[in-house]
């Protein structure tokens, strides 16, 4: 299986989207479910989220940012350059059902992650209000796509540069307060702001589902390096996964073993970067890109 | 009674030459050096060629043991190693891996004697022989394995194959030499199952593994990498896609925690974990390899198996300074082979029995700190004959621990018989399999970790037997 880039953009200053052709992942690929690829021989496997699939095409879509060495190298790739491996679909699907109102909040590139759950979602009869965050304007993805998809969509951004200053917590803490009527919160992001959301969601009794991104190996159960604490019991996030009731979601753990290669990650991101000074993290020299 | 016939034989089993222990233990090449030819034939000359072999009742791939020591025996090391592909598709793997001391070598008729004919020792020999063999042949003639039986006729109609573990790679080629199309699917993007991703180098080098997928390429043998059966494709989407029957060989690879307080803290491995960061990721060789590993000064492994000593000598190996095995009955007991637990205490591996863990204790920053075991004492024997360990009484204590790495064994891969509507599975996750391996869903086949069993050669010999069935189903459908 030869997995061919067939179209590269920068979505945004290092965050990315690459069209993979990917037939029989395409084919079977549903909202909530990744893929472990790997870049190189010498390559780690990292997982990222499925955020389309086109069966037409026979391709799958993957959005990430470039922050360690394995993603530096892929946003390194262009249009016909190949991707050594990519194993999937993974995970269980998002359960598709009409959960009667959702909120579904991402922060950062985890936009990407909730497109297809935020469709499916909307497509089994839910009323979905979307929220987005970032640091800052430029760093908002997918805003128009998420729009399309959801009854109403609000953003925030940390410095105030597109829509209200604040974190999506912020938002999610208004609506509640407006005593909007929420059936079910859907959260993806980064740690701190998938425990916010649990911590605000559980004192107001909402149901919350998280998608979880632990560090993963084979990701096909074999290993257990993912392995999260959940109602005190151990899962595996890549087979028993990725999503998990939030409240019952042992945080500080998770936290604790998302850190674990922290220096090493950084080792090999700097030797990556001064063995290769083509990556000198600047979108304006990533010629080929289509904006 | 068997008849035996004279041999030339000495009463002493020739001993296999072995890298010194401090040298060893600071790299991943192999430890044992295999016979050299004189030694080879040497111990060759003892085996005493019984007709009716007591060896061969011992090997669960049915090797014809006496005939590939008598070519042995003759200086015919490459006619030894073929008639060990009469049976087995692996000969370089199962001469380093097999417990030979438990099957072939047990039931030799020397063995009371305690000078069993070094059968592993041996087959290792001619497989490694044939390995040189081949290499030399593709340098000198540019023959390379894939074309030296590509005249193998393939009439047998498609079998699909999930797991390129020892199961699946002696199921396909025991099916490949049937005449039958068939193709390997496997998970992971490099092929061999636990051969790769368990089994450390040390003990079975990889370019091992490498001439043994060459041949089974060479009888035409295809592999999908990259390939989750349950999810990338379905055993439905097999067979729309025609495969006549498929055999399931997707192992143990679901590892088993101790579930106790602490386990989930930084530093604690599962040993699949651990393994696979070496062995198929190379972490040993990180920043080179992205992938790392993380080795503490003071590792402790969790177990008696094979596995817990691959792992605490893997360790060793990294640097770690000490390494001890934690193990709650007593070294007698220990499911290792004795080989490999003579290898680790000669690495320097130490060992704590009758320490049972309760809890991991963590320092300031969530890693693991120490392990704070209990005292055991062997009580009455259990269902399996080993005296089972029982806790004393307020014998709490302390083993300090910046690592640890759990090795108490693995369950069935939960992920194709979960996602497999109608396969049926027992409690413990096993497929459930008739007499002739076939599983719930008809023509669906399987064998291996799976279904039972716990060691390669066992695998293997399910994987044999599973493609003889196989064929017999097809040909009863053809009735």
């Amino acid at each position: 299986m030869k997995y061919t880039i067939v179209k590269k953009t920068l979505l945004a200053p290092n965050i990315y989207r690459l069209e993979v052709s990917a037939p029989e992942i395409a084919r079977r690929a549903k909202a909530g479910q990744f893929v472990v690829l790997r870049v190189a021989d010498t390559g780690e496997r990292i997982p990222l989220t499925i955020t389309a699939a086109d069966t037409i095409a026979e391709t799958i879509t993957l959005i990430f940012q470039d922050i360690g060495k394995t993603t530096v190298m892929l946003a390194a790739l262009n249009e016909a350059d190949v991707i050594k491996d990519i194993l999937g679909p993974l995970g269980h699907p998002t359960e598709m059902q009409n959960y009667g109102t959702v909120v579904a909040i991402a922060g950062g590139v985890g936009a990407a992650e909730l497109l297809p759950v935020v469709t499916a979602f909307k497509a089994a009869g839910s009323k979905v209000i979307t929220i987005i965050g970032a640091r800052n304007k430029d760093l908002l993805i997918l805003e128009p796509e998420l729009t399309a998809v959801s009854d109403k969509l609000i953003d925030i951004t940390d410095d105030g540069s597109s829509g209200q200053k604040g974190f999506v917590s912020n938002v999610l803490m208004d609506l509640i307060a407006k005593q909007l009527h929420i059936d079910m919160v859907y959260a993806i992001g980064p740690i701190p702001m998938m425990q916010a959301v649990s911590g605000i969601t559980k004192t107001a009794q909402i149901k919350t589902i998280v998608s979880l991104n632990p560090i993963m190996l084979d990701g096909t159960g074999m290993c257990g390096v993912c392995r999260v604490s959940i109602a005190g019991e151990t899962k595996f996030a890549c087979v028993d996964g990725p999503e998990f009731d939030a409240h019952a979601v042992n945080w500080v753990e998770l936290m604790s073993r998302l850190s674990l290669y922290k220096k090493e990650e950084k080792i090999s991101l700097d030797a990556h970067r001064a063995e290769c000074k083509c990556q000198n993290n600047d979108a304006s020299n990533q010629g080929e890109i289509t904006q | 009674m068997s008849t035996v016939s004279k041999g030339p034989s000495s009463d002493k089993r020739m001993p296999m030459g072995e890298r010194h222990p401090a040298e060893r233990a600071k790299d991943f090449n192999e430890v044992g050096r295999g016979y050299t030819p004189e030694q080879a034939i040497q111990e060759a000359r003892r085996c005493l060629q019984c007709k009716k072999p007591t060896c061969v009742s011992g090997c669960p791939v049915e090797i014809n043991i006496p005939a590939f020591i008598k070519q042995i025996a003759e200086s015919a090391p490459l006619k030894a190693s073929s008639v060990l592909r009469e049976k087995s598709t692996l000969p370089g793997v199962c001469g380093r891996v097999c417990p030979q001391e438990d099957q072939c070598e047990k039931t030799c008729i020397l063995a009371p004697k305690g000078a069993a004919i070094g059968i592993g020792a041996l087959e290792r020999f001619a497989a490694d022989a044939e390995r040189k063999q081949s290499a030399e042949n593709s340098l000198s003639k540019n023959i390379s394995p894939k074309t030296a039986h590509a005249k193998n006729a393939h009439h047998g109609g498609k079998i699909a194959i999930i797991g390129s573990g020892p199961a699946g790679l002696t199921c396909a080629g025991d099916l490949a030499k049937k005449g039958f199309t068939v193709t390997v699917f496997e998970s992971l993007h490099a092929l061999g199952g636990v051969l790769r991703y368990g089994i450390p180098e040390f003990r079975l080098p990889r370019t091992v593994l490498e001439q043994e997928l060459d041949t089974l390429r060479g009888l035409g043998v295809s592999f999908e990498l990259n390939c989750l059966i349950g999810r990338t494709k379905t055993i439905a989407d097999l067979f729309a896609d025609n495969f006549l029957a498929i055999f399931v060989g997707t192992g143990a690879g679901l590892p088993s925690f101790l579930k106790i307080p602490g386990e989930n803290l930084n530093n604690i491995f599962s040993a699949n974990e651990f393994l696979v960061r070496i062995n198929l990721m190379h972490a040993n060789q990180f920043p080179k390899f992205d992938t790392p590993v993380y080795v503490g000064k003071n590792v402790a492994v969790i177990g008696g198996g094979n596995v817990a000593m691959d792992a605490a000598r893997t360790a060793l190996r990294l640097g770690a300074e000490t390494v001890t095995i934690v193990y709650r009955r007593t070294e007698a007991e220990m499911p290792a082979r004795a080989e490999e637990i003579h290898h680790a205490h000669e690495e320097g591996v130490q060992f704590k029995f009758l320490s049972a863990p309760e809890q991991f204790i963590s320092d300031e920053k969530g890693a693991v700190q120490s392990i704070e075991c209990s005292a055991m004492e062997l009580g009455a024997p259990d269902n399996t004959g080993r005296r089972r360990p029982q806790v004393i009484a307020d014998s709490r204590f302390l083993i300090p621990a910046d690592m640890a790495i759990v090795a108490i064994g693995s369950s069935p891969n939960p992920v194709l018989p979960s996602l497999t509507t109608g396969l049926t599975t027992n409690a413990a996750g096993h497929i459930i399999v008739d007499k002739n391996f076939m599983t719930s869903l008809p023509g669906v086949f399987a064998g291996g970790d799976i279904v039972s069993g716990e060691t390669v050669i066992q695998a293997m010999g399910m994987g044999k037997r599973a493609a003889r069935c196989i064929i017999d189903h097809l040909a009863d459908g053809r009735d």
